[in-house]
């Protein structure tokens, strides 16, 4: 377990690091500083002075980032500057959207990634064909307009599902239910396609090796073969693919939260970027990658627990 | 030139994308001669008509023309998308060359950066920058050009780290040529395949990139074809035409770029040449003469009351799109607590052989004729539960990779235990008990720890005993063993031969296949002798020792460390085993043979009694043996000569002892 967090831990620091000194040091290209922003043209120097005191904008850049970090520490992202509220407030409120929305996604995306593959591989012929037609264009159709087109038939034409809005868990859990349908089945589209590419590879791989050979000679079922061990030893690399995919879910969010006006950290993300409220658009981008680093740790953690030579 | 004509007509799929890539791209460079109105000219007389005369594929919120808009969009996306390209092969190139051919500090960094990078939620980042820069797309293609490009970088660094230790790299070194010039000139050249797809799968994720901002409303202003999806979907009630002429744009260009790609990676392979290589000793075009066959004359018949009676076996595998024969018609009997060897080089059938009889038969092989006929029933005809009933319960299997043949993720326990279930479903209770049995049958020192060990935690002469363990958990009658002990140690060898000796003497038949006459005289009552699909000589292993009937079973013992005379250089057999394709219609070892006639060529040689339950696949039974290399612990004969067509080797690396 030391060896996993360990392992983790190399490339969680970097990453967050990586991460939150690119947005500052471009935040700090910006032409006039954000006292200038929230101030306006017209003011005296000396309330602009004051401000960017108050804001710790005239330290150097290092110490600015330093106390950042520190703020961050402590749960505070700041104030918006079109808003003025505190930043960490709304994205708490928000946070519960997304992290729905980006479960129910990895969800679906793994599900139907590895059944689909699983199967295309073992029966094989039309199946995997159709599998590779369907993984091409679950990487060539944009979400966005995916979900615009799931929106005309099941919600516009056929009234099934909601075309926009979330309802919240607490509020009625069958409403949560029904609004997170649609922006799941658009954002785990794309995933699940990558996934049953991987399975289906991995479990053809396994297939023709020695051990299933080996198995088959001591008149094991194909089926528990397939399930038990064929299976259990294509999901390493699945689960790493996994990974990846729930890293591309995550931005992917800011595009079907925006379709299905779903009020998350992804349209957060974006009426930050179309208001220039740098405040808030950094802090959803280190959100954003918080939750990368969550998953990541338990995708390590999945990972250790399918090899034996990991494992303690 | 015919040839790139070929290739493009072998992929019309890639030639096809290649088409239509090059028609956006020129349609979009020539939008203002094409519409030299521009995207935002209106026509309120026809707001959100659908596809018209006046406007092909219809027209948006004011009017405007939306093939226009879609040509103009393009030249937003297609420069962004070059922008972004130039940066990430420009950079991942130069990063992946020096991390390649530099190594070391050079190399960690950038393979870290690219782990990092890979985490990185790319959409939001390009939001921070146009956050920071309004509406300026550029610099968010910029950034994603710089955020991809260790990606890109990784995997060049995996090729050029393989060409830095090819010969002409390190004369290139040795001649003095500087480090840059020999990346330029020697490396470069190699890795632009790979490059090429690369970026074209970049290409393809920086378009769906781009046109996600547009959606947004976050990027470029204007005719964009991002945009076009937007105000579809801010009339999404009513308008629905206007997703489909930009959705198929924006699908069709991504996927063109994808497959492009592909098409491009595969012409480059088939200019290297790879892919194609034919594997050596697998089965070649199916030429295999349909002359009359050979009239197999099965010996006295004194077999009839055989456990295993395989006849006429005939196995072929499809290579393509034609059945490829690689047995002809073999015979095998296996007396109830007999052993019986095949021998032989590798590629003449033997595991064939074997694995057919459990119908095991892997890449699409089958058995095209003949019968497998195993206590009382033919295995090539019953059904796949009764085959499953026979595999393990009355035939167990042991494979020459006793590691590669247990699963990796499972403990020894388990899979003895689920070998045990598998035919004796009802006896749960003491299946713990069961399998430390096995494990003490095959003589493995504290069997409870080895039951809770993984497969990587075995030695090879542990992991062998663990795979006979698991073969017998069935309890099984007969044991076919393909070369059980050729990937272990000399020492180990012996205790596994052991092994099989004690199961042996319980009255158990064995089948095994090896190329060691040691192994075989060890073990084996019979020994049956295959070449080229063929059963060439078949005996009782003492009479096979003391008088050989074939120049191939000659050859092959005169080969053998253990068979061939102190103090003498060791023969091998000069050429290799033919691969089907290139079998002869006569008799098929003529080519290698030192008896060769001419009559050997014309037909088919039968397999013909030459003693007491002796037979040999020979027309000149007579000549064996005259002028012999091989000396037999049966009695040698004279002064060993090397025969003509036998090659001397003094090589001690080719002699196992």
């Amino acid at each position: 377990m030391r060896r996993v967090l360990l392992r983790w831990l190399l490339t969680s620091v970097p990453l967050v690091l990586f991460v939150s000194v690119l947005t500052f040091v471009l935040v700090s290209l910006v032409p006039g500083d954000a006292a200038r922003s929230i101030l306006g043209v017209e003011t005296t120097p000396q309330t602009y002075e004051a401000l960017r005191r108050q804001l710790g904008l005239n330290l150097p850049l290092w110490r600015q980032y330093w106390n950042w970090l520190d703020q961050v520490a402590h749960g505070s992202f700041g104030i918006s500057i079109q808003s003025s509220a505190p930043v960490g407030h709304e994205l708490a409120a928000r946070l519960p959207v997304t992290l729905s929305i980006v479960g129910g996604a990895a969800l679906v995306a793994a599900v139907f990634g590895v059944g689909l593959g699983l199967v295309s591989a073992v029966r094989g012929g039309p199946l995997g064909r159709a599998l590779d037609v369907l993984s091409l264009s679950g990487l060539a159709v944009p979400a966005y307009w995916f979900g615009l087109v799931l929106v005309t038939v099941f919600a516009v034409k056929l009234h099934w599902f909601p075309a926009s809005g979330y309802v919240s868990f607490s509020q009625s859990p069958g409403g949560w239910l029904v609004s997170l349908v649609l922006p799941v089945v658009t954002l785990g589209f794309g995933g699940s396609a990558v996934i049953a590419k991987q399975t289906r590879s991995g479990v053809l791989t396994e297939l023709g090796r020695p051990y299933v050979l080996a198995l088959r000679a001591r008149g094991l079922s194909e089926r528990r073969i397939v399930l038990r061990h064929v299976l259990r030893n294509a999901a390493a690399p699945v689960v790493t693919v996994l990974g990846l995919v729930v890293t591309g879910l995550i931005g992917g969010t800011v595009l079907v939260e925006t379709v299905f006006v779903l009020p998350g950290l992804g349209s957060m993300a974006v009426t930050a970027t179309t208001q220039h409220d740098i405040p808030v658009i950094q802090a959803v981008a280190v959100v954003f990658t918080l939750i990368v680093v969550g998953v990541n740790l338990l995708i390590e953690i999945v990972y250790a627990a399918l090899d034996p030579k990991v494992r303690p | 030139m015919t040839g790139v004509w070929r290739r493009l007509r072998r992929r019309p799929l890639g030639t096809l994308s290649l088409a239509w890539l090059l028609i956006v791209v020129l349609a979009s460079l020539a939008a203002p001669l094409l519409a030299p109105s521009g995207p935002g000219t209106q026509d309120l007389s026809h707001v959100f008509s659908g596809p018209s005369s006046h406007h092909w594929l219809g027209t948006g919120v004011l009017g405007q023309d939306v093939l226009v808009r879609l040509l103009y969009g393009g030249r937003v996306t297609l420069v962004g998308v070059l922008v972004s390209d130039a940066l990430y092969t420009g950079l991942g190139v130069l990063m992946g060359l020096a991390a390649g051919y530099l190594g070391g500090f050079v190399e960690k960094a950038v393979l870290r950066l690219a782990e990092i990078v890979y985490s990185v939620p790319l959409i939001v980042v390009l939001l921070v920058v146009l956050a920071i820069f309004p509406g300026n797309e550029l610099v968010a293609m910029v950034g994603l050009g710089l955020i991809g490009s260790p990606g890109l970088a990784r995997v060049v660094r995996a090729q050029a780290r393989g060409l830095r230790g090819e010969p002409y790299v390190q004369a290139a070194k040795l001649a003095g040529m500087g480090r840059w010039a020999i990346m330029r000139r020697h490396i470069l050249p190699h890795v632009l395949g790979t490059v090429i797809v690369q970026v074209s799968l970049f290409s393809a994720a920086a378009v769906l990139l781009e046109t996600g901002l547009g959606f947004l409303g976050v990027g470029a202003t204007g005719a964009t074809w991002g945009g076009l999806v937007s105000e579809a979907s801010q009339n999404i009630g009513t308008q629905s035409w206007l997703l489909v002429p930009s959705g198929f744009l924006i699908v069709s260009f991504v996927l063109a770029l994808g497959l492009a790609g592909d098409a491009l990676r595969d012409g480059t392979t088939e200019r290297l040449g790879g892919q194609e290589t034919p594997v050596p000793c697998r089965p070649g075009r199916l030429t295999f003469r349909s002359a009359p066959p050979p009239v197999a004359i099965v010996g006295p018949d004194d077999r009839s009351g055989a456990l295993l009676s395989v006849r006429d076996l005939t196995v072929a595998f499809p290579r393509d799109g034609m059945e490829t024969v690689v047995v002809t018609e073999v015979d095998l009997d296996v007396m109830p607590g007999e052993a019986v060897g095949i021998v032989g080089e590798s590629g003449c059938g033997k595991t064939v052989t074997a694995r057919a009889v459990l119908g095991l038969l892997q890449g699409g092989g089958r058995a095209t004729a003949g019968t497998i006929v195993f206590e009382g029933s033919d295995l090539l005809q019953v059904g796949s539960a009764e085959i499953r009933r026979v595999r393990g319960g009355r035939i167990g299997w042991v494979s020459q990779e006793p590691l590669a043949s247990l699963n990796p993720s499972f403990t020894v326990g388990s899979q003895i235990v689920e070998a045990v279930r598998a035919h004796r479903p009802l006896a749960r209770r003491n299946d713990q008990d069961q399998v430390l049995d096995l494990l003490r049958r095959v003589h493995l020192p504290r069997p409870e720890d080895v039951a809770g060990l993984y497969p990587h935690q075995l030695s090879g002469g542990m992991a062998q005993r663990v795979a006979v363990a698991a073969a017998l958990a069935g309890d099984p009658v007969l044991l076919i063993a393909d070369e059980p002990t050729t990937s272990l140690d000399v020492t180990v060898q012996a205790g596994i031969l052991d092994l099989f000796h004690e199961l042996r003497e319980t009255g158990m038949a064995i089948v095994l296949v090896t190329h060691d006459w040691g192994v075989l005289a060890d073990l084996c009552q019979r020994a049956v002798v295959m070449y080229a699909g063929q059963v060439v000589e078949r005996a009782d292993t003492s009479d096979l020792l003391r008088r050989v009937r074939h120049p191939y079973t000659e050859a092959l013992m005169a080969a053998d460390p253990r068979l061939a005379a102190p103090k003498t250089f060791l023969a091998a057999i000069e050429g290799a085993v033919p691969p089907p394709a290139d079998w002869p219609a006569g008799c098929r070892f003529q080519s290698r043979c030192r008896l060769a006639r001419p009559d050997c060529t014309e037909r088919p040689v039968p397999l013909l009694p030459v003693g007491p339950e002796h037979e040999s696949r020979c027309r000149h039974v007579d000549l064996v043996g005259t002028v012999g290399a091989m000396s037999s612990p049966g009695g040698p004969t004279g002064p060993p000569a090397t025969p003509p067509n036998v090659v001397a080797v003094g090589l001690p690396g080719t002699v196992r002892r």
